[in-house]
């Protein structure tokens, strides 16, 4: 198991430093440092072996933190915790930063107590941290009986992720459904690679202990219930439209962990207790009959040794009513790039010497079109044997719709012991596609 | 409010300061105090000083505070034992205060808190949380069981924790159930044996309810737990995975992973035609496809178990090859673990695409990656049939980029495809020798230098090549060195007319000037061979090689069942065993993977046959890693060693053996010397022989590798052998010069066991022990047939291992063995086949032949096999050597009921070739001091201590010391164990399975 929890600032100076097993001794600290954090050569693999003690590493902008051990341990679950332990100590103070570290390092060694007990990782859901490790050390000193130990079996309980008691008085339901979607093309613009990775994410502000069900156009379910014919969800989707793709075929998906998996296995329903506030729901990969909101298309020549002429042009292929923002394209340049002469038809595109790149933006553009640029590279000569690599073009961009094709067919929400109904909740959904690594090589 | 303040003070005085706030009566005032004090312990500053005004905060009812306190007596208690105790009451007190979040605390703090004194007063806390109304108490109380245990496990065994333990996994609350389980686990790690878990079908069941139930952590607890589990039958199998396959959508890549440990492990059991096996299969890809879009930390750890479940089973993952193409932002780790998945997945179906993006790759900045890349071009060619020829233009595309590490690969890559495909690409041969200049690694020189000689007669400058290496020869590794002369001797075989002159170079160059033993060595052998009969050294030098298979790199099968067993665990990431990387004895027990139920038998069974043919299919290590390209000089094929040896009784043999390995070295010493000048004038042209029989074997002597590698030929009996006194009968004497007393007692040696079970070997069972008789190391085997048809044509090979163990001569096995017969052969084996070190360190890989197939097993040797029987020491240089002894050569350990008194323990010892240099009685202690010899000539030196008290109950101290060279490399755990084998057996066999220590 974790035998000890370090942070260090990007000096290397320890900012906390927990130990959980006596294996783990005072120089462990000082190994890691000169061996990772000022080591001569940079680092190439996020676990280290240093004297039979093994580091694990995550780094949040300058700030490193390490987990240590001298056992087998489950190294998945250890970086688990450490994401985790991220997220947690931002829920309670913002970004992770030195200042903010520092800050709160009482809160942070509190926290630590509690969520990893000699080394093993404890309930670690800020909902439930939140209701007896605060800031305010005194103030859980004035829970009744009655909140203590509402506190240890929430902590400890199956829904360890919602307390008891959360009342609004306006039911209301925010649905994001967030794709990337990551392509590699060949200059020929032959597909390699493409796939879509999506999340939803639901911002729930729903009173007492809500039952709720999500449902989309998953081709499983709906195959299902074609066959079936008389269930009374099918074809009527309460919330957004059913235009498009009918159903699409996800390869895989995970769930947060209020969803009943073994409901999921048996009926492909998901079926869940959801966390107050903001969490993410599920995430989920399809690889098939993707919309490439984007297609690149290059064209780089080289004239003599001092000259690279790029000419690259861009489709968008969506309908024509919806509007991509955000477009950014990169054009990789030579190292030895001395001047850049740049012509585009929409949006301006400016060569940045400090990225080796030519980067050209587009604010908006609708579906259905074409646009362009050409650019004159002039080189410095140079001796140097080694071709230039040429590095893929990539494109950033953001659409109104799901690159996937999927759609959010309903999500009820069932409280009974409440009195207010699965219409009285006000739902909303939104779709958002944006660009993952989306890359045409040239 | 900030805290950081706490962090800026550093002026003098400050502790004095402390002092007083710590002591002030404002509450707020300690507690800023009490801030900053574990502000400094942060930053590594010495605050124990404080102690007892720290401790004297602790009495409060401020929570956070209390909180602080408790922090600072973690990290101090152990320093101040003293004074611990003063906090101990507090503890008492809080584990009965009305709120469970203290008495939770409490439990949760005394656990860390390691002073021996304090430990006892805190079980009677313990015990009353542990049946604590509220479940947060219990679940703190169930962890803190697992502390104490790391404490004083005696403590906790007399006071009845484990079975309390044991109950909470029927607890209501599944979290308790889940920290339960993982405290079990820990405290059975150390308890290899104990049944401490006691997994049965109806502690699974509550375990997979509970696994519905728990947290994320909670769920990887219960998993992981499970997969130590053997099912009985595929029935049960079957129902565990199905209960377990939801996992696979979680969220926590742990738990997915922790899941395909559980399915992989428990498939094995499933019978290969039931259609729940299949849908098992496609139900694994897509979780772990899903892996890779984690955080690249998670990638790494999903990658390197990919990399492992690929090669156990390739049908999981085989279509998905496009998502381990590599994007160009993955962190580096990230992209050289996926080149390598990719290469394994290689096919014919999908090699266009894999060729295409390894190209793209060889192009990139990073140059451990574009290595890589090249290189895996080259396995490409080699795995793929059809794909040779495209492979081999892309090479040499890459070659014409001049860049040059990425040439150097290409030719390290190529001379493998020379290797695999002989004769067919040889018209690239000319822009390689283009690029000879460029090349200044080893191993590309080397590669270069092989292609040179191998292909001498179609390069018409092969020999001025050759002669421009020769130049700085002594500046040149030693992989290079011995390439070189194997090339010349190569090109002088095949133009003898004009390179004479060259091969009487490097000869001389080889053994003259060089003081490497395996140069020099091998540089006597050419010259004997070209010297006495050319045609058989062309026999030998130019034979055919067998041609290299396909799949490169694997890892030893034994090894990856027991990593599959380790998924998502360390062990994982590193591919080597926990005892590679873990101290002392915790969690190093071997693990295996259950055998499949039903169809066992039959080899013809096509789940058998799949396991078998992962094996036989691909040979491991094929493509010699470096320095043993040479490897093809005599030995690569599996055929016995040289075909020369007259089947001479075996007993007899033996001693021939004997003679030629370690007395002659010794008889023959003086004359070396002289014997190789001699050498030299005879052979100043490689003519045809002069000399006699009868100076080869003394020549041979000289160097005793060479000795056995000839095969012990009793023709070589050299004339100053006859002048030993005891040729014909006790050749034992020989080795017993040193020792005065007389064996009284025979080494130990272990009984049989099973190396190969039938099942894994075409009903071939092969099991077997090893044993030292009279100087000898024999690898006793017993040979069971179980298959319906006969055996014949047995041989045996060793891959190369820690101490060079090495068949002395080929396997003599009464052919042929038919159905249900058993033979027993003993086979002496030498120590001077060629040397690496394994993990652990006496692991022995042996692949045995018959005329079915090849089969794979390994097998650990004790290590009192290798001492030798000319380890005695002379007093007065044990007495120098001693004090010279750094101290980190040092282990000491116990030895716990050992019924022997010195002058017995002595004894039998000294029947392992451990021998007694000196003894001396100290009170009721004798101290024996002992030296003991490795067959490398590595020293070990021990001093042994023993109470002569208590006859009965007699506790062994052992301390060993050890001398130079490979010591540090052995693990202490393999010491104490052989030791510890030696002394207690026969009385105590047992033990010797287990680590004791």
């Amino acid at each position: 198991m974790i035998g000890g929890l370090f942070i260090y600032n990007h000096k290397g100076e320890v900012l906390i430093s927990r130990v959980y097993r006596d294996d783990i001794g005072r120089n462990a600290v000082d190994a890691f440092r000169v061996n990772v954090i000022h080591a001569r050569q940079q680092v190439r693999s996020p676990v280290t072996n240093i004297a039979r003690t093994s580091f694990f590493h995550v780094k949040r902008s300058n700030i490193w933190l390490a987990a240590v051990t001298k056992q087998n341990v489950n190294a998945a679950m250890v970086f688990e915790f450490l994401y985790k332990m991220c997220d947690v100590m931002t829920a309670y103070f913002g970004k992770i930063s030195e200042e903010n570290i520092k800050n709160n390092f009482v809160l942070i060694y509190e926290l630590l107590d509690e969520i990893l007990d000699f080394g093993y990782p404890q309930n670690s859901e800020t909902g439930a941290l939140k209701t007896f490790i605060t800031q305010q050390g005194i103030k859980s000193q004035h829970h009744t009986k009655e909140e203590q130990s509402q506190i240890t079996s929430q902590v400890t309980g199956q829904i360890g992720w919602r307390r008891e008691g959360i009342k609004y008085r306006r039911n209301e339901l925010f649905l994001d459904v967030l794709e990337s979607v990551n392509l590699l093309m060949s200059p020929q613009g032959q597909v390699l690679s493409a796939h879509v990775s999506g999340r939803v994410v639901m911002k729930s502000y729903l009173s007492g202990m809500p039952e709720c069900k999500f449902g989309m156009n998953d081709k499983i379910v709906i195959d299902k219930q074609g066959k079936g014919g008389t269930t009374d969800e099918a074809g009527k989707s309460e919330l957004g439209g059913s235009s498009g793709k009918q159903s699409i075929a996800i390869d895989d998906c995970t769930f947060h962990q209020c969803v009943r998996l073994s409901k999921f296995d048996s009926e492909r329903s998901i079926s869940f207790i959801p966390p107050d506030g903001e969490y993410e729901l599920m995430r989920y990969r399809t690889t098939k009959d993707i919309i490439l909101p984007f297609r690149v298309i290059p064209l780089v020549r080289e004239v003599g040794r001092t000259k690279l002429e790029v000419k690259v042009v861009i489709k968008s292929n969506f309908k024509p009513s919806l509007l991509a923002q955000k477009i950014e394209v990169r054009i990789p340049t030579p190292l030895n790039t001395s001047g850049v002469q740049v012509i585009c038809m929409k949006g301006k595109a400016k060569y940045k010497a400090s990225e080796n790149a030519i980067v050209w933006k587009i604010k908006r553009m609708a579906g259905m079109k074409e646009s362009q640029i050409s650019a004159e590279i002039e080189l410095l000569p140079t001796n140097d044997k080694k071709k230039w690599a040429r590095p893929p073009i990539s494109m950033n961009f953001e659409v109104p719709f799901a690159p996937s094709g999927l759609k959010v067919r309903y999500l009820k929400v069932f409280e009974p012991k409440l009195n207010y109904s699965d219409h009285d909740v006000i739902k909303w959904v939104r779709y958002i596609g944006r660009s993952g690594i989306y890359e045409t090589r040239c | 409010m900030t805290d950081s303040k706490y962090f800026t003070t550093t002026k003098k005085g400050e502790i004095f300061e402390l002092k007083a706030e710590l002591n002030s009566d404002k509450k707020e005032k300690k507690k800023e105090a009490v801030k900053k004090v574990i502000a400094s312990m942060t930053v590594g500053k010495d605050v124990s000083a404080l102690f007892p005004d720290v401790v004297n905060c602790m009495q409060t009812d401020n929570l956070e505070l209390k909180k602080l306190v408790y922090l600072y007596l973690m990290n101090y208690a152990k320093s101040q034992p003293d004074m611990a105790i003063m906090a101990v009451n507090t503890f008492v007190k809080d584990c009965e205060d009305p709120n469970p979040l203290i008495r939770a605390l409490a439990v949760r703090t005394m656990g860390c808190i390691r002073v021996d004194k304090i430990t006892e007063y805190l079980c009677e806390p313990l015990r009353k949380c542990l049946k604590d109304e509220d479940p947060y108490v219990r679940k703190t109380a169930a962890v803190c069981v697992a502390k104490l245990h790391d404490i004083n496990a005696q403590l906790v065994e007399d006071q009845g924790f484990l079975d309390t333990l044991k109950d909470l996994i029927s607890d209501s609350n599944p979290m308790v159930v889940a920290n339960a389980v993982a405290a079990l686990s820990e405290i059975a790690e150390s308890h290899p044996n104990s049944n401490l878990l006691d997994l049965n079908p109806q502690t699974i069941n509550k375990l997979l309810t509970a696994l519905n139930e728990c947290t994320e952590w909670g769920q990887i607890f219960i998993l992981d737990c499970l997969a130590n589990y053997t099912p009985r039958d595929d029935r049960e199998s079957q129902s565990i995975c199905e209960r377990v396959t939801p996992r696979l959508s979680h969220a926590n890549s742990a738990v997915v992973l922790s899941a395909v440990k559980v399915l992989m492990k428990f498939m094995e059991m499933l019978p290969k035609d039931l259609d729940y096996y299949g849908t098992l299969l496609k139900k694994l890809a897509p979780p772990l496809v899903t892996l890779l879009s984690a955080e690249p930390e998670l990638q790494y750890v999903a990658l390197r178990n990919i990399n492992l479940i690929v090669q156990k089973r390739p049908e999981i993952l085989k279509h998905e090859m496009k998502v381990f193409f590599v994007k160009y932002n993955d962190p580096i780790y990230v992209k050289l673990e996926k080149l390598d998945i990719m290469i394994r997945l290689a096919s014919q179906a999908n090699i266009a695409q894999v060729l295409a993006e390894l190209k793209e790759y060889a192009t990139e900045v990073d140059v451990d990656f574009v290595r890589k890349a090249v290189r895996a071009i080259g396995r490409c060619a080699i795995k793929v049939e059809q794909s040779a020829e495209r492979c081999v233009s892309t090479l040499l595309d890459l070659i014409q980029t001049k860049v040059n590490y990425v040439v150097q690969e290409a030719i390290v890559v190529i001379k493998d495809i020379f290797r695999k495909y002989p004769n067919k690409y040889e018209s690239v041969i000319a822009t390689l020798c283009e690029n000879l200049d460029s090349l200044d690694e080893p191993e590309a020189r080397a590669a270069m230098i092989w292609i040179v000689g191998e292909y001498a007669e179609r390069i018409d400058n092969a020999d001025e090549l050759l002669e421009s290496f020769l130049e700085g020869f002594h500046d040149e590794s030693t992989q290079v060195q011995l390439q070189l002369l194997t090339a010349i001797v190569k090109l002088f075989l095949k133009k003898p007319t004009e390179t004479q002159e060259l091969v009487q170079q490097v000869l001389s160059l080889a053994t003259q000037d060089s003081d490497n033993p395996d140069l020099r060595d091998r540089g006597y052998i050419y010259w004997r061979l070209l010297s006495t009969d050319p045609v058989a050294a062309k026999e030998v030098v130019l034979a055919e090689k067998p041609l290299i298979s396909e799949e490169t790199d694997l890892i030893e099968p034994t090894l990856l069942d027991e990593l599959i067993c380790h998924i998502g665990t360390l062990a994982s990431v590193y591919h080597k065993p926990p005892s590679a990387f873990v101290e002392g004895g915790r969690g190093v027990q071997h693990k295996r993977l259950p055998a499949r139920a039903g169809s066992g038998e039959s080899a013809e069974s096509p789940d058998v046959g799949q396991a078998v043919s992962a094996v036989s299919d691909a040979p491991p290590a094929v493509i010699p890693s470096q320095g043993d390209l040479l490897g093809d000089l005599l030995n690569l094929d599996l055929a016995p060693p040289t075909s020369n040896v007259p089947p001479v009784p075996s007993s007899m043999q033996m001693g021939a053996m004997d003679l030629l390995g370690g007395g002659l070295d010794s008889l023959m010493g003086d004359e070396s010397e002289t014997s190789a000048s001699h050498y030299r004038t005879e052979v100043q042209s490689p003519q045809p022989p002069e000399c006699s029989e009868r100076e080869l074997g003394g020549d041979v002597g000289g160097s005793p590798a060479m000795g056995v590698s000839l095969g012990g030929a009793p023709v070589g009996m050299p004339a100053g052998l006859g002048a030993a006194p005891a040729v014909g009968g006790g050749l034992g004497d020989l080795f017993d010069l040193g020792g005065g007393v007389g064996v009284t007692a025979g080494s130990y040696i272990p009984p049989k066991t099973v190396w190969l079970p039938a099942m894994k070997a075409k009903g071939l069972e092969i099991s077997g022990t090893f044993a030292r008789r009279s100087g000898v190391i024999h690898m006793d085997l017993s040979f069971t047939n179980k298959a319906m048809s006969v055996m014949t044509d047995f041989a045996i090979q060793f891959n190369k291992n820690s101490f060079g163990l090495a068949p002395a001569g080929p396997l003599q096995v009464l052919t042929p063995l038919s159905p249900n017969q058993t033979v027993d052969v003993s086979l002496p084996l030498s120590t001077t086949g060629p040397v690496m070190k394994m993990e652990p360190l006496n692991n022995l890989q042996v692949a045995v032949k018959n005329n079915i197939d090849v089969f794979y097993f390994s097998c650990q040797y004790p290590i009192s096999l290798l001492f030798v029987e000319d380890g005695k020491m002379d007093r007065q240089v044990f007495l120098a050597t001693w004090k010279d002894i750094p101290s980190e050569n040092e282990a000491q350990f116990q030895i716990k009921d050992c019924h022997l008194n010195s002058d017995a323990a002595s004894n039998k010892l000294q029947g392992s070739n451990i021998f007694t240099v000196a003894k001396r009685t100290v009170d009721t202690q004798d101290m024996l001091y002992q030296s003991v010899k490795l067959t490398n000539g590595i020293w070990m030196l021990a001093e042994l201590r023993i109470q002569t008290g208590n006859p009965n109950s007699t506790d062994l101290e052992v301390g060993v010391i050890f001398l130079s060279g490979l010591n540090s490399n052995l693990p202490s755990s393999r010491r104490r164990t052989s030791w510890h084998a030696l002394l207690s057996a026969p009385h105590h066999l047992s033990l010797t399975t287990q680590s004791v220590f």
